[in-house]
């Protein structure tokens, strides 16, 4: 179940979209997310749903993974198109029912608008490597380094938080599997009993977590690290002109969804 | 041959500890020599190897690393640069999600060019052999090919002395003989100096020399012959003889005439294989001899 955790996962490859710059992708998505709310009528949404598949197949990522990805956000996608489905005034599809076809259109297009988010901002960690996030993101921000925020040991520990996830995961398989062989129940019982049942799972989690965490330091250290001060990169960050291009495609297709949002479409 | 790792007289107890982990220790360490150290739980083989890369600072005495004295701050990085430190769990030192950045941190962080570093990183891989799996996700990896990664991690800053503290405690017989075997590759093709701290008796055979640990004193230094053969010694320690040496030694005990010690398994072989022949050589001279009677 743990094993479909998909925050965080990289898939490597060597398409454009894995070989665009990791800011270049961090701005694509920044201008995505708010080309995505500007969606109002069908011909917006079959617009972003468009851009999105293309994009999809060109970094090659199966549709399974990225389903993989929206699965665990299932329940929440459910609850807002049911929401919707129920409280939106309209014309109701039968006279006498609450449904309308307003709040099926509308239910309709809140999945579909969840759904793209979520698959746009996996698109960016499918296909850009932790560290070159981190470091795309620490470059984006470089700027607050004058006002004293520390941008690279955030940007440290976003990358360290994502290198330990699958441990992590595994970590936490290993030990639930050793509770159940000595009879622990994580699936029945109320809530609460539940919720209980998970403690010992917890527990020893945390303690691994943290020796892990004194032993990643010390090994960090015997490998000279020293803070973001003097470090270099092997990977320079050079924008291409595979960037610029796909930068202005991408402000084309905002301005294009604002159009679209501003004649009512 | 000129020492590369001195310590004198170096003492030193974790804060809180009454007891001290390293009582006196005087060792001097040869430029290009692979050193085994060996001791059971809690004899301070891992506060010594912490002490080589300036992780720890003696309470008294110092430390010295290719003359440097690691107490002094403001060399640390001088010192960190020359002794590489690999790590008992391969999980826990390895920074990066894909092979290669982690290989490419250390010398990230001594601020080297871009593009010398991605030549140490294929060259280090290359030695350690992962240069096949440089894109791939660590996690993803064997024990023994994590800990590979990890070695080409520390050959990545261009060290002249490797530190592995237990690096083939969690690995399964395959992953253990990958590490060991990288290990002498470094120091007999590379002329590196290996500090190779262990559980295993079989891995420190080939070692230059052996040294025992326990509670925080040295007990036993050696070439590894000399101390395989030395049974009470090796008791004392709670220490197991390799199976060649016990080998030979039961079937000394049983009768059997063997020339001498041998640690290596083709070696132990041949020792059998002489003795056998000498003995069927003299059985056949005897019956010849005896008359028909």
């Amino acid at each position: 179940m743990l094993r479909d955790v998909t925050l965080g996962q990289y898939f490597p490859g060597n398409t454009v979209v894995h070989r665009l710059d990791p800011r270049t992708k961090i701005l694509l998505v920044v201008i995505y997310i708010i080309a995505l709310f500007q969606a109002q009528g069908w011909i917006s949404y079959g617009l972003v749903t468009l851009v999105t598949l293309v994009c999809m197949a060109l970094s090659k990522i199966k549709p399974s993974s990225m389903f993989k990805g929206v699965k665990p956000m299932l329940f929440i996608i459910v609850l807002t198109a049911l929401l919707n489905i129920f409280y939106t005034e309209g014309t109701p599809i039968r006279p006498g029912w609450i449904i309308t076809w307003e709040g099926i259109a509308r239910a309709v297009q809140m999945m579909l608008r969840i759904i793209l988010l979520i698959s746009g901002t996996f698109l960016l960690t499918y296909t850009t490597s932790p560290i070159a996030l981190t470091d795309g993101l620490e470059m984006l921000l470089s700027p607050l380094k004058k006002l004293k925020v520390p941008v690279h040991e955030m940007t440290m520990m976003m990358s360290m938080a994502l290198r330990f996830i699958p441990t992590l995961i595994a970590e936490t398989d290993k030990i639930m599997s050793a509770q159940k062989a000595r009879g622990a129940d994580f699936e029945t019982g109320s809530l609460i009993q539940r919720a209980k049942a998970l403690l010992p799972i917890l527990v020893p989690l945390f303690v691994s977590a943290f020796k892990r965490a004194d032993e990643l330091a010390v090994a960090m250290e015997s490998r000279c690290y020293h803070g973001g001060e003097g470090r270099t990169r092997m990977k320079q960050l050079i924008m291409q002109r595979r960037d610029t291009i796909a930068l202005v495609l991408g402000l084309l297709f905002l301005t294009a969804m604002i159009v679209l949002k501003r004649v009512g479409l | 041959m000129e020492p590369i790792i001195v310590f004198e007289n170096v003492h030193f107890s974790y804060p809180g500890d009454e007891k001290e982990s390293l009582h006196g220790i005087d060792l001097s360490i040869a430029r290009g020599s692979f050193v085994a150290v060996l001791g059971q739980n809690g004899s301070g083989k891992s506060t010594l190897a912490k002490h080589m890369n300036a992780i720890l600072v003696p309470d008294e005495g110092r430390v010295l690393v290719d003359g440097i004295d690691t107490a002094d701050e403001s060399r640390i990085l001088d010192v960190r640069r020359r002794v590489g430190m690999v790590f008992q769990n391969p999980d826990n030192q390895i920074v990066a999600n894909v092979v290669e950045d982690d290989v490419a941190f250390a010398p990230e962080n001594l601020g080297v060019e871009p593009k010398e570093i991605r030549h140490r990183v294929d060259s280090s891989l290359r030695l350690v052999g992962m240069y096949e799996h440089r894109m791939h996700a660590p996690h993803l990896l064997s024990g023994g090919q994590k800990q590979r990664v990890a070695i080409a991690g520390v050959i990545a800053m261009t060290p002249e002395i490797i530190v592995l503290d237990e690096p083939t405690a969690m690995l399964d017989p395959q992953g253990r003989r990958e590490v060991v075997d990288t290990a002498f590759a470094l120091c007999r093709g590379r002329g590196m100096t290996v500090v190779l701290i262990t559980h295993h008796m079989e891995e420190c055979i080939d070692a230059d020399r052996v040294l025992i640990l326990s509670k925080g004193r040295l007990t036993a230094d050696g070439r590894p012959e000399e101390i395989f053969a030395d049974k009470a010694l090796l008791e004392r320690e709670g220490l197991e003889q390799p199976e060649t040496a016990r080998l030979l030694r039961e079937l000394r005990e049983a009768g059997m005439r063997l020339p001498g010690e041998a640690l290596k398994i083709g070696d132990c072989a041949d020792q059998i294989a002489q003795a056998l022949q000498a003995e069927e050589r003299s059985r056949s001279s005897w019956q010849k001899s005896s008359p028909k009677s």
